[in-house]
């Protein structure tokens, strides 16, 4: 079980280096590798998420690899009912962006293989246990995601008035700038903790006094605030996903960005709990903002994938907040939060990507009546925006209850404020989706596009097809996940200390 | 199996195999679905028979959430969700029939029924919830198939405005039902509705008044009352029988039956019963004064229902839930009747719904004319139809309770029964004045007719003997004995139709005589209050203005200023240092010249 764990992880980037061998001549070959790597990796992931233990809070699976003993690193991964649960996403995420993938034509090879470094460095920073690979994977995925945008992104002019070149170049800056500012917190936390960057020895060694809890957090909470477009941070978010190609798109909107407020859960919160509890208060009030600010703006974008990328701000509104809350059920409906819009923004992004590879646009205004003339991505189009919008029976409606329910919980004025404003959120988010729903989807059919196509073959339905069962199989069933995330969070993450012997022993 | 899984769950099956499997064979997308509903009404019947050994089944454990906070999925099974049970899938059954003759030949037929399916599955899924959280989850729902029904032909832009209009209205209600649910848990520490009685009573009392209040938000989204009634005149965009069963029959009325069901958290509030009782008492005579101005026949339907769904509500106000429940029931009969009786006629004239443009239809639709109108009397509430026995049961309730809105209920009787005239003698009777139209109006055919005259038969003995209430509060309900004040209340319909029968049956008028007669005040009803275009300047003007704010915000203050800013001064930066590299060798000699002067002096002399 160990080594399926490595291989899920790893396999993708093995694929990586197995492409440079695939003449450029042959793309198809390299599609065809890359589908099989993301797809053994994700039926590994669902063979272990079935072995996974839903009793055991602490980490299971674990493989360690001694790396540089000198410096006491090792390459050593492990994953409890957080890592799992991303796991999953991101196995799920880069088969379907893969699928996707049809689209491209120029530069396949090169293209699969950044793809795929970019799925392994995903993937391993949610699953390694060690400090010093968080930060290597994490740097792993950035990189790719610059070439990926830069080179086979596209940016139609509008009033942002940026180039492509400008989104990858703002959005790597961005990510930097927060890993940079997040690294200085780690390195304190190497230091603090007896030199060690082993994520559970640090969990047993660590003791900070107050102050320096106090500004070790701020270091994560805003560094990795950064990536997980924390507002005034997240003005990157929008523009990069629009100059994305699709499913790079899907990838940063559905899984990258997740990486922001998984490091907050992860390291900050178990770490830091006095630093933790002096921030909450300003993070609360800034989710606010995520939520209706970035709402708001949402309504008055003309571009798809701004109103997208607007909206993913708004929505890690809600996993922030979540977080925010400091106990079980606010945490836990992040961490459900964060897989559930993570899946519900891949759905939406190559769901855009299907009428814009077509029509080479994507203006609200401009498309019209597009529903007639694809129904199937209509319905999709259609159930993705009732999914965002937190309708039940989509694992976005579970969640985002639980983050209520949290964050009510939570009890001060400032929490009840802001749980009030996030409930109007729901209102603000189905506003401008079902606008843009209604104005590119419903009404007359514009004559410009008669000529597009539905989605009709089953290669091509199928991402769609598994993004929309996913979504409506955690919703029908929360318990699915919520069973094994909530005694994570409890134990790993706010360490209620009945468990905490439990957590020492792995 | 507890069959009232199978009731619940039969529809939904239906709606996905019709969306995955039947969707290109037509009639068998119908059948399915007609299949799934009517089995639910055998059961249901089923049931009902069986009174006395009901069981709720075992409830699932929805989620599980830490500190022992468990949602449940259930279903209650006790007399009011087995009365609802009956009337969702009883009219629901006569609709679905009804609906393979009305939408016969359109493109999205399976659609449609899928849509159907799935909106009974929800329906249900209200009645039988037991805990807050579940009525939340089918409330969306029901909120979701809505849409997509009105919403149906959603090439017309009106039809795709409509949806998405009533989706976003309930959205407000709903989002004062969610804080109300919030706070509600708080408080009470569950949302179990056979766990809350005994709790209610340790909350405060404005706390509880705040609660219910809240609560309440989402039966004034879902009942369309005023204020966030906008949406239901507007949902008749929609296929003719989905107006019967959505917005008329059963969903609208979902705000009722969820105020009954936590009639424990109302009742002890007086605060909140006022205000429910004079929601609903403003909207009940509002909306009937709006209905006597309209030309479209289904929009007539349509102020009809919000009027009566102002009496409901008027009466859990005045805590009346049995009177409420008994009105609820008959409506769903009578409402639904008179909504597919003029689908008949919408659909003998080709889509047409303008009431002057009928005319004389009696000896073209016979069958639909007898229905109609027993569906007209039975909601003017005349004597022995269902109408009269639980409107008046209201009426009686609000003369013992409050006389200011007892005189509410019954100019809106007189209202009520004066624009069902109208409608009447305009639509059926008189010469037709719409030549073309008249010669090919024909009667519907028997699938249509069947569920007409099943309806008709449930609207004419629905109230016989107050079955309804006694079934619902077996040990003793007292509205029997001031029968003669009924009695009395029988001449206000009786006014009603003979203005009406004054106005529009004489003469053969062409266009409308009470026009000029009402002057400014027929412009201000005709544009209902002018609540639209009020809203609309709201959208437009503070949501937009917020809106735009918030992305100039973004793009100069953030972007250009702050991130540009940054990049800026960084840029300068670069600049300001790149001076000092010349590229001249002598400089940077010099240069170093000095700096080592400096280090020598220092290390030297210090």
């Amino acid at each position: 079980m160990e080594t399926l764990l490595f291989i899920a992880v790893m396999l993708p980037l093995g694929a990586a280096f197995v492409g440079f061998l695939v003449p450029a001549s042959r793309p198809q070959w390299m599609r065809a590798l890359a589908l099989a790597a993301t797809g053994v990796s994700l039926a590994l992931t669902l063979v272990l998420f079935w072995q996974f233990d839903r009793q055991e809070a602490g980490y299971q699976f674990v493989f360690d690899l001694p790396w540089v003993p000198a410096l006491n690193l090792s390459l050593k991964f492990g994953v409890d009912g957080i890592s799992m649960t991303l796991l999953l996403l991101v196995s799920i995420v880069s088969f379907c962006g893969v699928l996707i993938s049809h689209e491209i034509h120029e530069r396949q090879k090169e293209y699969y293989i950044l793809f795929l470094a970019l799925t392994t460095g995903i993937s391993g920073t949610f699953c390694t246990m060690d400090l010093f690979f968080f930060y290597f994977f994490y740097e792993l995925a950035v990189i790719p995601m610059y070439l990926l945008i830069g080179v086979w992104g596209s940016l139609p002019p509008g009033r942002h008035g940026r180039t492509r070149e400008y989104a990858t170049m703002k959005l790597t800056l961005y990510l930097t700038a927060g890993a940079v500012l997040a690294l200085v917190g780690l390195l304190t936390l190497y230091y603090a903790g007896g030199r060690t960057f082993d994520m559970v020895e640090l969990m047993a060694n660590l003791r900070l006094s107050e102050d320096r809890q106090w500004w070790v957090f701020a270091c994560l909470l805003f560094g990795f605030g950064f990536l997980a477009s924390l507002f005034p941070f997240h003005t990157w978010s929008p523009l990069g996903y629009a100059a994305a190609p699709t499913a790079a798109s899907m990838m940063h909107a559905g899984v990258l960005k997740k990486l922001g407020a998984y490091g907050i859960i992860r390291l900050a919160l178990p770490l830091m709990p006095e630093g933790a509890r002096a921030w909450m208060d300003l993070l609360a009030v800034l989710c606010i903002f995520n939520i209706l600010y970035a709402g708001w703006a949402a309504l008055t974008q003309r571009d798809w994938k701004f109103v997208i990328g607007y909206s993913s701000v708004s929505h890690m509104g809600y996993v922030l907040l979540g977080i925010a809350t400091l106990n079980v059920i606010g945490v836990s409906g992040a961490v459900l939060l964060m897989f559930a819009h993570g899946v519900m923004a891949a759905l939406t992004f190559s769901l855009i990507g299907w009428f814009y590879h077509q029509a080479h646009t994507r203006d609200v205004f401009e498309l019209r009546g597009l529903a007639r003339q694809m129904p199937f991505i209509g319905t999709c189009m259609v159930m993705a925006a009732m999914a965002s919008s937190g309708l039940p029976g989509f694992a976005n409606f579970a969640s985002e209850l639980m983050v209520f329910l949290g964050a009510w919980q939570q009890g001060s004025t400032v929490f009840r404020i802001a749980t009030v404003c996030a409930v109007w959120g729901i209102v603000v988010t189905a506003t401008y989706l079902l606008w843009a729903v209604r104005s590119s989807f419903f009404g007359p059919l514009d004559e410009r596009w008669k000529a597009l196509s539905d989605a009709r073959l089953a290669g091509h339905r199928l991402p769609y097809v598994l993004l929309i069962v996913v979504l409506l199989v955690v919703g029908f069933w929360p318990r699915t996940l919520t069973d094994i995330i909530q005694p994570t969070v409890k134990h790993a993450i706010l360490r209620e200390p009945v468990a905490m012997a439990q957590v020492d022993q792995r | 199996m507890n069959p009232v899984w199978l009731i619940l769950f039969a529809p939904l099956g239906a709606a996905a195999v019709i969306t995955l499997v039947t969707q290109r064979w037509k009639m068998l997308s119908a059948f399915v679905s007609c299949a799934a509903i009517l089995l639910g009404f055998v059961l249901s019947v089923g049931i009902f028979l069986q009174q006395g050994q009901w069981q709720s089944p075992e409830p699932l454990r929805w989620l599980v959430l830490e500190g022992g906070w468990v949602i449940e999925f259930g279903a209650t099974v006790d007399r009011l969700s087995v009365l609802m049970l009956l009337v969702v899938t009883g009219v629901g059954s006569a609709i679905h029939i009804y609906s393979i003759g009305y939408m016969r030949g359109d493109p999205g037929f399976s659609r449609y029924f899928a849509c159907l399916s799935l909106f009974t599955f929800s329906m249900l899924g209200i009645v039988l919830s037991n805990n807050f959280i579940q009525i939340f989850i089918f409330w969306e729902l029901v909120g979701v198939s809505s849409y997509l029904l009105i919403g149906y032909w959603f090439e017309r832009p009106s039809a795709a405005e409509a949806g998405k209009k009533a989706f976003l209205v309930n959205r407000i209600g709903d989002f004062g039902m969610m804080l109300g649910i919030l706070l509600l848990w708080t408080e009470a520490g569950t949302f179990s509705f056979a766990e809350l009685p005994e709790r209610v009573a340790a909350i405060p009392a404005g706390t509880l008044g705040l609660i219910s209040a809240l609560i309440f938000c989402g039966a004034v989204g879902k009942s369309a009352q005023v204020p966030l009634h906008v949406w239901l005149p507007d949902a008749m965009e929609g296929p003719t029988p989905v107006s019967a069963l959505i917005h008329a029959a059963t969903m609208v009325a979902a705000g009722v039956y969820m105020l009954c069901r936590v009639a424990f958290l109302i009742l002890p509030s007086e605060t909140a019963l006022t205000l429910i009782a004079w929601v609903g008492g403003v909207t009940a005579l509002m909306a009937a004064t709006i209905a006597i101005t309209q030309n479209d026949i289904k929009r007539i339907l349509a102020y009809s229902t919000l009027s009566q769904l102002g009496y409901m509500i008027m009466s859990v106000g005045l805590t009346g839930i049995t009177p409420a429940m008994f009105h609820l029931t008959t409506h769903a009969f009578f409402k639904a009747l008179l909504f597919l009786g003029a689908g008949s006629v919408i659909h003998a004239l080709h889509h047409e719904q303008d009431i002057w443009k009928m005319g004389g239809l009696w000896r073209k639709m016979p069958v639909t004319f007898v229905t109609f109108l027993i569906g007209t009397l039975a909601l003017a509430g005349v004597w022995p139809l269902s109408g009269f026995y639980s409107k008046d049961e209201i009426l009686l309730l609000a003369l013992k309770e409050n006389m200011a809105l007892f005189v509410v209920g019954v100019v809106t009787a007189f209202l009520t029964a004066y624009y069902m005239g109208r409608g009447c003698f305009v639509a059926f009777f008189g010469r037709p004045r719409d030549r073309h139209a008249y010669e090919h109006a024909h009667e519907s055919p028997l699938v249509m007719t069947a569920p007409l005259v099943f309806l008709a038969i449930l609207s004419v003995i629905g109230g016989w003997g107050s079955y309804v209430p006694h079934f619902l509060q077996p040990e003793g309900h007292g509205a029997h004995h001031e029968a003669w004040k009924g009695f009395l209340l029988l001449l206000v319909p009786a006014a009603g139709f003979g203005v009406a029968a004054w106005i529009y049956g004489r003469a053969e008028p062409s266009d409308e005589p009470v026009k000029a007669a009402l002057g400014r005040l027929w412009n201000v009803l005709e544009n209902k209050y002018y609540f639209d275009e009020v809203y609309l300047w709201i959208v437009r003007n503070v949501q937009g203005a917020v809106a735009s704010g918030c992305e100039l915000f973004d793009r100069w203050a953030l972007q250009r200023l702050g991130v540009g800013g940054l990049a800026g001064v960084t840029g300068l930066a670069g600049k300001t240092l790149r001076l000092l590299q010349t590229g001249n060798v002598q400089a940077y000699a010099f240069v170093f010249g000095v700096g080592l002067t400096v280090i020598i002096f220092y290390v030297v002399v210090r």
